[in-house]
């Protein structure tokens, strides 16, 4: 996270910062001092987690929650520490647990039916599992279970897989149409311009959880008319940034070169100016694909995105409302959880991507 | 200013004609007949077909989307499909002060919140305050508003009981309760936009404070108070009100999503009841007039960056 507010704020005071971070030789004693507080907040971290999982079993849930909860972050605060200061002060470990995070979900996800999980919607199959099970990470079910018996582990990451197929899906839709038609809009301009500019105005013009509504009234829910409704919503930003990026790489010069050599439009469209409006969405998919993952599970949550028994983590969490929550906090903790690291890791590595990657971007 | 209003208000009537043959082609998407959605299965062919008549269901489209429209303009939206029959505009007309009442007080919520907070985190840029705010800032942004509401419901409602949840006081009733009431719900809206509106101000205000005219201040020896409130504030608040308008469908969306978790009697209530009962006249007419209230607000969001800054005045003209 420092360093991405160092990221945001001017250049005059990032220097400041840089030049009181940076080790100077004569600040040995003090390097090494930190390298060992390093090591023992580390220590102290995982021995912390290690009470918390194994040593409070049986113990009040609250307390053991908030045992873990200590100890992972004495771990991060630590391990951050000892690897700035093997790797530099610029290592950002947030970000790398952002990145493993989504990893290891994507991993889980496709690799769900083969992993040895509990069962995630057959509710004939789990008459005899406990019900409303705690989450207990040396047991047989790991996050618990639900009012069914169905295992959370197993519905957590069977929701990852709905959800990560409904957003990728959408966002290739609106990354394909929105692409091509931004470019098509900012390279002819005029009337193309106009009908293009009143579609995109058009589509922004109802609020975007309205539309998802709207069209969950008509739409079966489907795995594929999610995706198509989502994409819907990721569209009209993707237009306008396409068409913004065409307009000021259309008068640079690659482009008269290849207009000079006769290429046609469609091969200054496709060779020239697709490759470089491309890179700047491409950063940008990725804050779209946690805006998409967050409307398909509010959808979801309010009843009317992917139905149950099928899970998602929308209508995971839409299973405590009520008094359930009340009495069985993890129902809604375990994929809320989820939901927040998933969008966590993705807004904070798209934001990375986007600093870096789309100029226009760099003043804000 | 004339001409560019004119175009404007020419963009205005193209967008609001396609989104309202767009909510109107919503009947022509439904996977199953209107005909038997009204009445229900197993009737005689002969009374569906009456119905579908009595719908105008026959007629081209063309003429039927102007029939639509010529109603919907003159305040009628016709009747829900699925019983109690009463009257759509009626219903929306019940349903809308509450929701425009819990946006307007969500926003001054984050208003209040997110301005004091950016304050101080620009203030020492890079301190520790401003690490802790911008990491808090970041960290709600991921907190989808349906599981922040559970959680605040959680909490304060249930755990604690300081506020009630799933009741409504109505403003021509109590102020007083109103404001009670609706105190929780308000604050779930308001945890997204302070997060927002904290970040893009804090970093406004960082570029602010580096100006000439904030080193005079400082030179004349002003308080650190009077700086960042009279000196510093109104020339930093421009991308945050440029957000306001881009926050405006998320508000939406988000009042749809806590009336629906507090149980409210708004629009967010109407759609999702009418969404999960296949009403359609009912969610189309909802869907029209949210846009319509949408387009037109964020017209006037636009026109106010003229009042507010001279430059973009000029630069129009």
């Amino acid at each position: 996270m420092s360093e991405m507010t160092q990221v945001s704020t001017p250049p005059a005071y990032g220097q400041a910062v840089d030049a009181a971070v940076a080790p100077a030789p004569m600040q040995d004693p003090r390097r090494s001092r930190s390298l060992w507080a390093g090591v023992v907040l580390t220590a102290l971290g995982i021995v912390t987690v290690a009470i918390g999982v194994a040593g409070l079993r049986g113990a009040n849930g609250w307390l053991q929650l908030a045992v873990v909860v200590a100890g992972l972050a004495l771990t991060h605060v630590g391990a951050g520490r000892l690897l700035r200061h093997r790797f530099g002060a610029g290592f950002d470990l947030t970000s790398w647990l952002s990145a493993i995070w989504l990893v290891l979900l994507v991993l889980a996800a496709l690799l769900a039916p083969v992993l040895p999980l509990g069962e995630h919607e057959d509710i004939a199959s789990t008459l005899s599992a406990p019900v409303f099970a705690r989450p207990d990470l040396l047991s047989e079910y790991p996050l618990g279970t639900n009012n069914f018996g169905l295992d959370l582990l197993a519905r957590v990451l069977y929701g990852a897989r709905a959800s990560l197929v409904v957003a990728l899906g959408a966002v290739a839709m609106g990354l394909v149409i929105g692409a091509a038609l931004g470019i098509v809009s900012g390279f002819f301009r005029k009337t193309t311009d106009a009908v293009i500019g009143i579609f995109t105005n058009s589509l922004l013009a109802v609020p975007p959880l309205i539309l998802l509504i709207a069209l969950a009234t008509v739409l079966e829910p489907s795995l594929r008319n999610l995706a198509f409704a989502l994409s819907l919503l990721a569209l009209p930003s993707i237009v306008r940034m396409a068409r913004a990026s065409t307009l000021t790489f259309v008068q640079r010069e690659f482009v008269l070169a290849a207009r000079a050599m006769g290429a046609s439009r469609l091969r200054i469209m496709t060779r020239e100016l697709l490759p470089n409006v491309m890179l700047p969405l491409l950063s940008y998919a990725m804050v779209m694909i946690s805006v998409l993952i967050v409307a398909e599970a509010s959808l979801s949550f309010l009843g009317l995105g992917i139905q149950p028994p099928d899970p998602s983590w929308g209508n995971m969490i839409a299973e405590g409302e009520g008094n359930a929550f009340e009495e069985h906090p993890h129902i809604v903790l375990v994929p809320g959880v989820v939901l927040f690291l998933t969008v966590f890791s993705l807004n904070l590595l798209g934001e990375k991507a986007r600093k870096r990657f789309d100029p226009r971007q760099a003043k804000l | 200013m004339g001409r560019t209003l004119l175009k404007r208000v020419g963009e205005l009537a193209a967008v609001l004609l396609i989104v309202s043959f767009g909510t109107f082609m919503l009947v022509s998407l439904l996977p199953n007949d209107p005909a038997v959605v009204i009445l229900g299965e197993g009737r005689e062919p002969a009374e569906y077909e009456a119905v579908r008549e009595e719908l105008g269901l026959n007629d081209p489209l063309p003429v039927r989307y102007l029939d639509w429209l010529g109603s919907a303009v003159t305040g009628d939206l016709g009747e829900t499909v699925v019983p109690p029959v009463t009257d759509v505009l009626d219903r929306v007309a019940a349903a809308l002060p509450v929701s425009v009442e819990l946006a307007v007080l969500g926003m001054g919520m984050a208003l209040l919140f997110s301005i004091p907070l950016a304050m101080w985190s620009a203030y020492r840029a890079g301190g520790r305050v401003d690490r802790v705010i911008s990491a808090g800032a970041f960290g709600v942004l991921s907190v989808p508003s349906f599981l922040a509401g559970l959680l605040i419901i959680m909490v304060f409602a249930n755990q604690l009981g300081w506020f009630p949840r799933a009741q409504w006081v109505r403003l021509s009733e109590s102020i007083g309760d109103n404001l009670y009431h609706a105190f929780l719900p308000a604050l779930v809206i308001a945890l997204a936009e302070t997060a927002l509106f904290t970040r893009i101000l804090r970093n406004d205000l960082i570029t602010t404070l580096q100006e000439d005219f904030i080193l005079a201040a400082k030179a004349k020896g002003m308080s650190a108070r009077h700086i960042m409130f009279s000196d510093a504030l109104r020339p930093s608040s421009f991308s945050m009100i440029t957000l306001l308008g881009i926050s405006l469908g998320r508000l939406i969306g988000s009042t749809v999503i806590v009336e629906y978790l507090f149980a409210l009697p708004g629009m967010g209530s109407l759609v999702i009841g009418a969404a999960n009962t296949g009403d359609f006249t009912m969610v189309q007419g909802a869907v029209l007039v949210i846009a319509v209230i949408y387009v037109l607000t964020n017209l006037l969001i636009d026109l106010s960056y003229g009042v507010l800054d001279p430059r973009i005045r000029r630069a129009h003209v």
